[in-house]
């Protein structure tokens, strides 16, 4: 799940200042639980480029923008309305228009931010988050996680900043370490805390080789470089 | 004496913070430098405090002892990964700096680039243990140094904490700073000397030099806006009334800060002294609290010798 919002129209629209046709492509997965995809926000978008004299060549829902054979197939049958046009409007995160990107030889406009998840999985109700360390120290920390409950991500303790149990950063904030360090007291195990945590190793958070470069579909692999449009 | 020699011998030391300006312009802290020269044992040189871009720490440490003071260079995890921690210790080395103040640092978000990337690759007690194996001629990785270094490195501790669960653990958090190599400490400000003796009493057992901290007041604003805003920090009521009803606010903003030090000379090892802009009335509050002889004009000096 990847979390996004539309960026402000004034910003898509100065994207499209050159182009006079346009494209929309948006994405019935993860954008469209985010509300900025999916035919609904298209058929605004639609019309809010209309209003702003752009000719819209085509719209098309496509349910994996992130999956680029599945792009490939659906564009081929639109390779009319695409050729067509100056550009294309992508409605989803930024791993979508990059995938897209990557299948048509055209300029492709972002319409949305791609929000950061804060270790979260998306829209997931939870409070609880993880950073995907690669070093888990939730065993010296009673379950609860330095690295996200506290805004600096200390892993020594509460910093001089925390008053009355909160982040100084604002007030509605918990912090994190007292959360810790009062859990660690009512499990009797503040000795734990007592460990020097060794600074993070961030060659571990990096992802492996073979998850950036392998394609998680091997259908991917398959694929034709890219749609032609002429 | 260097701060490290009256420490360990037990004596007490005053430090004063000044503050680095922003631009290049060093006049002003050239001056206050002078000010301060052999009124206090050292002198902390603050690194971006606040989270405000500033000059640099080392540089002005740098310019401290060329003048003949002794800087004790604050340095915060803020802003450097491990790489750029370490390599600034390296300078500091060379450039003579004994005194290092390791401080993990405000969020950016606190200062005038809240845009900026918060770096935190370590925090104040593995910036400890960190200066420890530099000491000892190695860096973080293990890898051997042509040449060590030689730090006297101190720690921070705000004893103001206002719960007891948040005292507890600054405390906790404390022991585990001199087990990564503090050897001294200062205070986040002081105003109640007894709340202070009670954070002292449980503090007696590390058996670690601590430096209380002293900010004087200006006006009665000034209080309360640090009772708003500075965590720790509390002032009483009957202190920001004394100031608001102040005919020379000036006058009694010095005269409690003396008072203050009187207080709390016989239970800590040092003052520290954060004069916020007032660097040149450091003199006459250390001269207030009894600790320098009061500065007569030349002409009372020449009569009274006559």
């Amino acid at each position: 799940m990847i979390l996004s919002e539309l960026k402000p129209t004034d910003e898509i629209l100065g994207f499209l200042k050159n182009d006079r046709n346009v494209f929309i492509l948006s994405c019935n997965g993860c954008a469209q639980s985010s509300g900025t995809g999916g035919p609904q926000q298209m058929a605004v978008m639609k019309a809010k480029l209309w209003e702003n004299g752009k000719t819209v060549t085509g719209t098309m829902a496509v349910d994996f923008l992130c999956e680029k054979a599945l792009v490939n197939s659906r564009l081929r049958g639109r390779r009319d309305q695409i050729s067509i046009s100056d550009s294309i409007l992508v409605m989803t995160c930024g791993i979508g228009v990059q995938a897209v990107a990557a299948s048509v030889p055209l300029t492709c406009h972002p319409a949305c931010n791609t929000l950061n998840l804060g270790g979260t999985r998306g829209e997931w109700p939870g409070s609880e988050r993880c950073d995907e360390c690669g070093e888990c120290v939730l065993d010296y920390t009673g379950g609860i996680c330095p690295r996200t409950a506290c805004t600096k991500g200390l892993m020594n303790g509460q910093c001089g900043g925390s008053s009355n149990g909160k982040c100084e950063i604002n007030p509605g904030i918990e912090c994190g370490w007292e959360r810790i360090d009062k859990r660690m007291e009512s499990l009797n195990q503040l000795d734990k805390l007592k460990s020097l945590l060794s600074p993070r190793d961030y060659a571990k958070s990096r992802p492996a080789p073979k998850i950036v470069n392998t394609p998680i579909f091997a259908v991917d692999t398959f694929a034709p470089k890219e749609v032609s449009v002429k | 004496m260097s701060l490290q020699t009256v420490l360990e011998s037990g004596a007490f030391a005053v430090t004063a913070e000044i503050g680095p300006l922003k631009g290049t312009d060093v006049t002003e802290l050239m001056a206050v430098a002078q000010v301060l020269l052999g009124k206090v044992t050292a002198v902390n040189v603050t690194d971006q405090q606040s989270s405000v871009m500033r000059l640099g720490s080392l540089t002005v440490s740098h310019l401290l002892l060329e003048k003949g003071l002794e800087p004790v260079f604050q340095l915060t995890c803020r802003d450097r990964n491990r790489i750029a921690l370490q390599s600034d210790l390296l300078s500091a080395s060379v450039l003579g700096v004994k005194n290092v103040l390791a401080i993990t640092g405000d969020l950016p978000q606190l200062g005038d680039h809240p845009q900026a990337k918060p770096v935190y690759d370590l925090d104040s007690v593995q910036l400890l243990s960190v200066i420890g194996k530099l000491n000892s001629g190695f860096d973080m990785n293990g890898n051997a140094l042509k040449g060590k270094t030689d730090f006297f490195p101190g720690a921070v501790v705000n004893p103001g904490a206002n719960t007891e669960t948040s005292l507890k653990f600054q405390l906790l958090k404390m022991e585990k700073k001199m087990e990564a190599g503090a050897r001294f400490f200062q205070t986040q400000a002081i105003f109640e000397p007894d709340r202070f003796y009670e954070f002292m009493k449980r503090a007696q057992s590390f058996r670690v030099p601590i430096l209380a901290g002293i900010i004087p007041l200006k006006n009665a604003n000034m209080a309360r806006f640090m009772n708003k805003n500075v965590a720790g920090v509390h002032v009483p009521d009957a202190m920001i009334k004394q100031m608001a009803d102040a005919k020379d606010k000036t006058q009694t903003g010095v005269e409690i800060a003396s008072a203050l030090i009187r207080s709390l000379k016989d239970i800590s090892q040092g003052v520290h002294i954060m004069p916020i802009g007032w660097e040149a009335k450091v003199p006459q509050i250390l001269a207030g609290a009894g600790l320098i002889k009061v500065e007569q004009p030349a002409v009372t000096l020449q009569q009274g010798g006559g």
